[in-house]
């Protein structure tokens, strides 16, 4: 039954495929929890996640100099941090104007948001790649040695362990968040329905920080994910990441957490899927066009189904 | 004379530059439940929206126990007791009821459980529906939600904007009967209705709006016997 | 002389880049300032225009597919009708939904037009690009055009190639910023004629008040998907003028999001939007910023590396227009706080019905 051809499968095209799902998942939560409570696109949201890696990078780079060895997961701390002081000082400054206005004007905004961001990214760290962590991630012995013996040889690296493993640890933190704390139903709420949160009486600024707070926490969680996945720094990964991200979070419906995760992993399996040999001996699609697959199950959802799989709002 | 709870004095209001209140007055005294009918675009539920601060109030003032709360914005206006209950998408469809009800307490310091149990006797047929999302729910009971909702906080006065709008005969019944019982609790309400004769039935007093402006008043019952306005705006069955 | 040739040259190529990007914010403010139609793809349709140009008018290449060395007009029409098309496609799906989509979708069908410029390499020459791509007036010199009719028909190849050398070897660039000036003219004419006529009035209203158009009877989803195709086919037209222009074309460098969508917009807010004299105006005064910043920037980092000899001057030139673009993005930002009707505010056409109080208010900064 675990034959080469499903050693391979799984190993190579399914675990990457969930891999990289867990990183749009993270992604997609953050936009559609803006989508949902502050009704717009938010096109910087691919380079907060961006500049959070770099961050992340450079708190590595600080402690390296003194002497320690931190792991991404750690460093990442101190960097989220600045990510959410990011986000809240955007929202303040340049889409907090417009909230009573057309909300095309802040997605304009943030338009110029992802630009100024990049562009800042380019200037501090300049335009090329940086290696994140060096050398090759070796396959966890331990889960090798365990799944061999069951005659179901799995290959992963603890790099996707904890991806796999911080996402779900963040998705359940999510769930009981938004189910069991008051401010986390108050944000279900701003999202069904911003105009009767505000004659309910309830504080929609504070929603909205919060908002800002989880996504933040997501999308930097992403973005480190994403580096240590591919262990490279790049100023153009946000931007890479933005159109699988809105298709997830489409996917999903618009406004719906865990419409986002699905849609996240749907997209960034059908991503590495695509690219199996499906048919004969060639991959089923050029791996050059993986990005074109996400944008494909976007424009066949807003043709079928709007509002997604999980009936988000559709406008 | 009783100090009113609510009061609206000379107001002139409207949507940006669109006047739309030219000279309205009107109060509720505690105890009360008062009706504003009118035929469409009056300015029923602009008067009532102007007491929330979402409206642009040129002249006028709206007082809350004798303080002056023109111009307040919604959340301060609702944090001093008044609650409102929109005419539609009154419910977070997406939310349990008792959701819907954790959320109309937001500004409730504390006793939130207490006040649930409260509501649940009140409105009993929320109780056993209290898991469900409240976009499941029916007309009605989306409407009993609504009112519970605002219900939540201790309310000086509850306003309800048209709650019988598009309800089946045997729900009007229901909401007008538990527009009673609440007021029997010592809330008084303002209700805005297109069904002036049940309106004005379970009212106390009433107002006939005309072109922003109040045209008649009088006691529920005395309204509703005048031969004019039940020409006007009684004749048509609604 | 030298010198003032030197500056006249410059100026030329000002007017040249800037009449092409004042093209590309007319495309835009049919979309966005007539129809209210947020698109951030407008670098896809300046690449679809530019490789449908590139590949039809290009000598047989071994490269690529074609070229087919067909004329010049017909390589820009061909352009402008694919970009329309592409256009097409994206209005019929996301135009009914709200704005953002479209955004998105735009964004998107940018990304995969590009993706498909680099990975059909037998087509496009993926990454390499599509070189030698004939330029207006300067084509002439080519052999291949002065061997061939009608030039053939005036002169022979022997007298031509005289003819040419004869010429400073700048002799097009007046004639080419020339040709540009006087299509983004006609543009601007026919633009300025479709808002005062009743198709205009129709999107003002449409975007001013949309329940109402509809229930007036309006077909609401045509209208705009009209605008968006229009807009876009002259995004394709500035796109082919943009291939002539640089004469190489590659799918990443050249058709960047940042250079070509956001400056685009950045013009069209600055200039006004909705306001067609504003979009040219934007157009030219933002490009002449941009170009002359770069000259500024790169003086001042002579100057520095002359004093620091340890700085690398070629990191801070790349450094310096990051800085650039991100100050391009602050005072975008600027405009849409401060100043969000431009500096021409939106003329609403006079309409036979409307009352006078209403005309020529909107735009004005409340």
């Amino acid at each position: 039954m675990w034959d080469a051809y499903l050693f391979e499968f799984v190993n190579f095209y399914l675990i990457p495929g969930l891999v990289l799902g867990c990183i749009y998942a993270l992604g997609a939560i953050g936009i559609t929890l803006t989508f949902g409570i502050l009704r717009f696109a938010n096109f910087a949201h691919g380079e907060i996640m961006m500049s959070g890696a770099y961050l992340t990078w450079t708190v590595m780079a600080i402690a390296g100099y003194a002497g320690l060895t931190l792991h991404p997961l750690v460093a990442m701390v101190p960097a989220t941090f600045l990510v959410i002081l990011l986000f809240l000082g955007t929202d303040r400054y340049f889409y907090k104007p417009f909230r009573k206005e057309d909300t095309i004007k802040v997605v304009m905004a943030s338009f110029g948001m992802m630009l100024i961001i990049r562009s800042l990214v380019q200037v501090i760290w300049g335009p090329n790649q940086i290696a994140f962590v060096r050398g090759i991630a070796k396959p966890n012995e331990a889960l090798r040695d365990f799944t061999g013996n069951i005659g179901a040889m799995i290959i992963m690296p603890n790099k996707h362990l904890f991806i796999f493993a911080g996402t779900l640890i963040i998705v359940v933190a999510l769930g009981y968040l938004l189910n069991r704390t008051r401010i986390g139903k108050a944000m279900r709420a701003v999202s069904d329905s911003p105009d009767l949160a505000h004659v309910t009486g309830i504080n929609v600024d504070n929603v909205i920080r919060a908002t800002w707070i989880v996504g933040g926490i997501c999308a930097m969680a992403a973005g480190v994910f994403l580096v240590m996945d591919t262990q490279m720094l790049e100023t153009t990964m946000g931007f890479r990441m933005l159109l699988p991200m809105f298709a997830a979070a489409i996917l999903g419906g618009i406004g719906k957490p865990y419409g986002a995760v699905a849609g996240g992993l749907i997209i960034g399996l059908a991503e590495e899927l695509s690219a199996y040999p499906w048919i004969g001996g060639a991959p089923l699609l050029s791996p050059g066009y993986k990005t074109g697959v996400a944008f494909a199950i976007m424009v066949v959802m807003l043709i079928v189904r709007p509002q997604g799989l999980f009936k988000g709002r559709s406008f | 004379m009783t100090q009113p709870v609510l009061s609206l004095n000379n107001l002139k209001a409207g949507y940006g530059q669109t006047e739309i209140l030219h000279d309205l007055s009107m109060f509720v005294n505690p105890n009360e439940i008062v009706a504003i009918i009118g035929p469409n675009g009056a300015g029923k539920s602009t008067a009532m929206k102007s007491v929330l601060g979402l409206l642009n109030i040129t002249e006028g003032t709206v007082e809350l126990n004798g303080e002056d709360i023109t111009d307040t914005p919604a959340q301060k206006v609702i944090e001093k007791g008044i609650s409102y209950v929109p005419q539609t998408n009154n419910v977070f469809v997406n939310l349990s009821v008792k959701e819907n009800l954790e959320m109309g307490a937001w500004t409730r310091p504390n006793g939130v459980e207490e006040r649930l149990e409260e509501m649940y006797v009140l409105f009993p047929d929320l109780a056993e529906k209290r898991n469900q999302a409240a976009g499941s729910l029916s007309g009605g009971q989306r409407q009993m939600v609504a009112m519970a909702k605002a219900l939540m906080v201790d309310a000086k006065i509850l306003l309800l904007d048209e709650p019988t709008a598009g309800l089946s005969p045997k729900y009007r019944g229901e909401i007008f009967g538990t527009i009673q019982k609440i007021k029997e609790t010592g809330v008084p309400i303002l209700i805005v209705e297109q069904n002036a004769k049940q309106a004005l039935g379970v009212s106390d007093r009433g107002y006939v709006l005309v072109d922003g402006a109040n045209r008649h008043t009088g006691t529920g019952a005395g309204l509703a016997a005048d031969p004019e306005i039940a020409r006007m705006f009684l004749g048509g069955g609604h | 002389m030298e010198a003032y040739v030197g500056y006249f040259l410059y100026l030329l190529s000002l007017l040249t880049v800037g009449g092409i990007y004042a093209i590309f914010a007319l495309g835009l403010n049919v979309q966005w300032g007539f129809a209210g139609l947020f698109n951030v793809g407008i670098v896809g349709f300046a690449a679809v225009g530019a490789y449908t140009y590139a590949l039809l008018t290009t000598a047989s290449s071994t490269f690529h597919i074609g070229g087919f060395g067909l004329p010049l007009p017909i390589g820009m029409f061909v352009g402008m009708v694919m970009s329309a098309i592409v256009a097409g496609f994206i209005g019929l799906i996301c135009i009914r939904l709200r704005a953002d989509y479209l955004a998105i979708a735009t964004i998107g069908i940018a990304e995969i037009i590009k993706l498909i410029l680099k990975n059909e390499t037998d087509i496009t020459n993926g990454p390499r690009g599509v070189n030698k791509i004939p330029r207006m007036w300067e084509h002439f010199s080519e052999e291949r055009f002065y061997s061939s009719w009608p030039m053939s028909w005036f002169g022979t190849p022997e007298n031509w190639e005289a003819f040419f050398d004869s010429l400073p070897n700048w002799y097009w660039q007046p004639l080419f910023a020339g040709t540009i000036l006087l299509i983004m003219y006609i543009i601007y004419r026919m633009l300025e004629r479709a808002r005062t006529a009743p198709w205009g009035r129709m999107m003002t209203a449409i975007r001013e008040n949309e329940p109402a158009a509809r229930a007036s009877g309006k077909d609401v989803t045509r209208r705009r998907i009209e605008a968006f195709v229009i807009g876009a086919a002259i995004m394709g037209l500035a796109g082919a003028l943009f291939a002539q222009h640089l004469r190489l074309i590659e799918p990443t460098n050249t058709f960047d999001p940042a250079k070509v969508t956001f400056l685009t917009w950045v013009m069209l807010i600055l200039g006004g939007s909705g306001n067609n004299r504003g979009a040219i105006l934007g157009a030219f005064l933002i490009w002449t910023i941009w170009s002359a910043s770069e000259l500024v920037i790169t003086g001042a980092i002579d100057l520095i590396s002359n004093f620091f000899s340890t700085l690398d001057p070629s990191i801070l030139q790349t450094r310096a227009g990051f800085l650039r673009m991100m100050l391009i993005g602050i005072l975008m930002q600027v405009i849409l706080q401060r100043y969000p009707s431009g500096i021409l505010p939106e003329v609403r056409p006079a309409s036979p019905k409307a009352d006078n109080k209403d005309a020529g208010s909107t735009g004005v900064t409340k």
